[in-house]
């Protein structure tokens, strides 16, 4: 792999390693701590089915070079979306002017370390032919249509990526790195008398679209995806005002883990708490959650939209625990954060593109099972809210106050789920939900691969999950 | 004389890149092209933090093989990238199907008067500069009141850029504009509670931002404020959305009224032209010409001529927005909305905001608004939300956690005033917004 990156993102456009080391150099001829480059080239490719139709095919093209440099706290940053040792070198002189001259730092040798590879290199772009691409997405329709022949509207819409990254660091760090990555995604909208509901559903990882084609639980994997979204839509157009105030609520297991990335995720990364932003801050080997609850961030699953083999920033990436049993034990980091804090970077930094300065995110991040049969669990409950599916969520990291939308909710009566309610925003604080976690289910899954997550105005892949989860509190935004 | 020289060499790519994709077999092609350069400049604690030379650029092309469309961008302007996003595009359209509303804009729409609006005044990206203007706005911040214990830095932001149009109808136009902005975030801590708030300024033009140091008191005022925040109980109650936040709610009014919403029926207002959806004082003009606006441009981005446009008049729905598709689809024809609106002036009551306080009487004035719980589809809406609880018109404590909800089409309906001190930071320019009921939900 390590050479036809080179190649591609390096020797075709007249730099090689020495260049590189060069170039880092530049840098640190000024008064600067860490520098690093960053080449990326990438190919996305979409196609979407609307009225039956193939209506829309795109190809977008991106390649270019980001240069950093780091002195103390300070950064500097310049990029170009043209590759060559002009351009390098111009954006190194723009970077390092963060810094004043006389820098003594010297450039350790680049040199490539051995990396687990946790997706395959193949582009899912070439890897099927545009033809069985379309056909892929009539079959969605198609099938959407002969479960629900009232069907009014059904979009289908398929993407994929193929990137290829090299990073060059001062401390000697090169590493290179190909992330495929492919989303599915269906919704219908359903029509009874004037009322109109819509149901949606996605799919999504680091493999090939052929994963859409596979088999699962005796169909291939699209019609279950279509059979989501119908439920999704059949849901709603029953459903009732939601309840409105502070009551018990049962999250689903799977993509609700949009719970944790916003509760606790966002307020363990390393930069909010290095400036003691975080309602997390400094509280590392306190009790942050209630017993039972482990809290994980990992990047190494093989295959998982938000997996990455190596950080934007050339680390490997781990499986790092959060919340060991209710306890803080770390937060997420990048180079920057982690020296500044004294402690050793977890592979979470990342970056939109070469034209965006890395940070610390999340990768995957999920909660590890309990004991309850999540049956148990609903049957636990008076009066409450059941809610298996969510939309986006938000978080201000400093008070902790965090919100996270349903998609599909129930009423939880006597112990039973009973009738649907429309969608809710929940709002709560972060670390008190956490401690009203009273019963965890031994359900844990990963969501289908379909999470964004935005920061900084930066987007990029993750993923979440969770088993069945009992909040004891949790406030309820609805109208009746 | 150096801009329109650029201009001109960009116009002159996307001209060639228009032959291109009718040499390689398209019967219509548009191609927009935009560069942008700037500074992002932030400081935190009152020191430098990032200093970032931003360089974007990038070209989006669409042709149509007889009634198929495909469509290709890249961000790497080389020739060769350039020529294989036009072969993409061709190539795509040998897989997409036969559409009859596809196509370019209607030739007589297209826009053929260009004038100068005032959206260009470039000065040089200097980082002293900008690094003085962001410590000023933070040092402010901190400086404003003891309680205001940390940072999330302040930033600085100048862009000069220019944005190119073309199709083969024959339009290949474009015009260079300016963006400037200066925001400040920051900490405030009393008896263990951590809030933070935020203040921005933007504008065409450097020498009309607000001061530095008011967009730093700003911020730290709005932080304080929230100091003490509590939750209140569940209750139906009048709201008063701060001017800050109500340009939310006439976006969301954006997506209702947009064709691409109606064609798929996806929206709360089917078949509402010329009903009453505000109340009858209600009016929203479009202006796209504004001098200096920051939504103002005098086409769209399939080259339609922009025109003054009555949105809402009387409170009565009187136009849909669409563009060539979505007006085809409609059996209509576009009204220049491609790429979204320009400058909308929603109309008022006449009150200042402490008389909207009083006019609401007891109620929640919300200075923030969370998450996305908005459905296009029904009109529901359930969004977490913060700010002050209001008894007598007198604010009496900060407030959060808590939701408020409704269903768009009664919010639009209840809405009981406008305040006539406006937001002009945005594409939509209002006032605070009195909504005569909602849910709250609280402890």
């Amino acid at each position: 792999m390590f050479k036809s990156v080179e190649r591609h993102l390096l020797s075709d456009s007249g730099l090689d390693i020495s260049k590189l080391e060069k170039a880092l150099a530049t840098i640190h001829s000024h008064s600067t701590d860490y520098a690093d480059l960053y080449f990326q080239s990438s190919q996305h490719e979409s196609w979407v089915l609307e009225d039956g139709i193939i209506k829309e095919g795109s190809y977008n093209i991106e390649r270019g070079v980001g240069v950093r440099a780091i002195s103390g706290e300070k950064t500097g940053f310049a990029y170009s979306d043209e590759i060559s040792e002009e351009a390098l070198t111009k954006a190194c002189k723009a970077a390092r002017g963060i810094a004043p001259s006389g820098g003594t730092q010297q450039v350790a040798a680049l040199g490539q370390k051995a990396v687990e590879a946790r997706y395959s290199e193949n582009n899912p772009i070439l890897a099927m032919q545009d033809a069985e691409k379309i056909s892929l997405l009539k079959a969605v329709d198609a099938y959407i249509r002969k479960q629900e022949p009232s069907a009014n509207q059904v979009v289908v819409s398929l993407s994929g990526v193929y990137e290829e990254i090299l990073v060059a660091g001062s401390d000697g760090t090169l590493a290179t790195d190909i992330r495929p990555l492919v989303r599915l995604n269906c919704s219908v909208l359903l029509e009874q008398g004037d009322r109109r509901e819509r149901g949606s559903a996605g799919a999504g990882g680091r493999y090939a679209y052929s994963f859409f084609k596979q088999d699962e639980n005796g169909k291939p994997y699209y019609e279950n995806l279509a059979e989501d979204a119908l439920h999704m839509a059949r849901v709603n157009m029953q459903a009732v005002a939601s309840p409105a105030g502070a009551m018990p609520v049962v999250l689903g297991n799977g993509w609700p883990g949009v719970l944790l990335h916003e509760a606790v995720g966002h307020g363990l990364e390393g930069d909010f708490n290095r400036k003691g932003a975080s309602t997390f801050s400094g509280r590392i080997g306190q009790q942050v959650a209630a017993k039972g609850v482990t809290v994980v961030d990992d990047g190494t699953l093989s295959d998982r939209r938000g997996s990455l083999s190596v950080d934007d920033e050339g680390t490997p990436t781990a499986h790092n625990v959060l919340i060991e049993d209710g306890i803080l034990k770390g937060y997420m980091q990048d180079k920057h954060n982690a020296k500044l804090m004294g402690v050793a970077p977890t592979g979470n930094g990342r970056r939109e593109s070469y034209a965006h300065l890395p940070m610390p995110r999340m990768t995957n991040t999920y909660m590890l099972e309990g004991q309850h049969d999540p049956q148990e669990i609903i049957a636990s409950i008076d009066r409450g809210i059941y809610a298996p599916n969510f939309a986006g969520g938000q978080v201000d990291i400093t008070s902790g106050k965090f919100v996270f939308s349903s998609a599909e909710a129930y009423l939880i009566e006597n112990g039973k789920i009973t009738a649907p309610v429309k969608g809710a925003t929940l709002i709560g604080n972060g670390p008190e939900v956490m401690q009203k976690i009273s019963m965890i289910g031994n359900d844990t899954a990963l969501d289908k691969g379909v999470g964004v997550c935005g920061k900084d105005g930066q987007s990029v892949p993750v993923g979440v999950g969770q088993p069945t989860l009992k909040i004891d509190e949790l406030t309820v935004g609805g109208t009746a | 004389m150096q801009i329109e020289q650029q201009l001109g060499d960009i116009q002159n790519v996307v001209d060639d890149v228009l032959k291109l994709a009718l040499s390689k077999g398209a019967t219509q092609a548009e191609a927009s092209m935009s560069k942008v350069q700037g500074i992002a400049v932030s400081s935190r604690m009152q020191e430098v933090e990032n200093v970032e030379f931003t360089n974007d650029g990038g070209l989006g092309i669409s042709v149509y093989v007889g009634k198929r469309k495909g469509s290709a961008s890249t961000a790497d302007l080389s020739k060769a990238a350039l020529t294989l996003a036009v072969e993409k595009a061709v190539d795509i359209a040998r897989y997409t199907s036969e559409d009859p509303c596809t196509g370019l804009a209607d030739e007589d729409l297209i826009a053929t008067e260009f004038p100068d609006l005032d959206l260009y005044h470039p000065e040089e990206l200097n980082t002293e500069n900008a690094i003085k203007i962001a410590i000023e706005a933070e040092t402010a911040a901190m400086n404003y009141d003891p309680r205001i214990t940390n940072s999330d830095g302040a930033s600085y932001n100048a862009n000069l850029g220019m944005r190119v149009y073309g199709n083969t109808h024959g339009i290949n136009a474009g015009y260079p504009s300016s963006r400037y902005s200066l925001s400040c975030m920051v900490i405030g801590a009393q008896d263990g509670d951590m809030q933070r708030d935020y203040a921005y300024t933007v504008s065409r033009k450097a020498a009309l931002l607000q001061s530095a140091a008011s967009v730093g008191e700003d911020a730290a005022k709005a932080t304080v404020d929230r100091l003490g925040a509590r939750k209140i109980n569940t209750a139906n109650v009048p709201v008063l959305l701060h001017r800050d936040i109500a340009s939310s709610l006439f976006g969301h009014y954006v997506g209702a009224i947009s064709g691409g919403s109606l064609y798929r029926r996806s929206s709360f207002l089917l078949d509402s032209l010329g009903k009453q959806v505000f109340p009858e004082w209600l009016n929203i003009e479009e202006r796209p010409f504004i001098k200096g606006g920051l939504a103002s441009s005098s086409f769209d981005n399939e080259g339609v001529a922009c025109s003054d446009m009555t949105i809402v008049e009387a409170g009565q729905l009187a136009t849909y927005l669409y563009t060539t598709y979505s007006s085809r689809k409609l059996n209509t024809r576009s009204n220049g909305h491609a790429g979204g609106i320009h400058n909308w002036l929603v109309g008022d009551t006449g009150q200042s905001d402490a008389e909207l306080l009083k006019d609401m009487g007891t109620g929640l004035f919300v200075t923030e608004l969370m998450g996305q719980g908005v459905n296009g589809v029904t009109g529901d809406y359930s969004r977490g939300a913060a700010g002050y609880w209001v008894e007598n018109g007198v604010i009496q404590y900060p407030v959060h956690e808590v939701t408020i909800a409704g269903n768009l089409k009664d919010m639009f309906k209840g809405i009981v005033a406008i305040g006539a001190e406006k937001d002009v930071r945005g594409s939509v320019q209002t006032g605070s917004v009195l909504i005569d009921q909602m849910k709250i939900a609280g402890s």
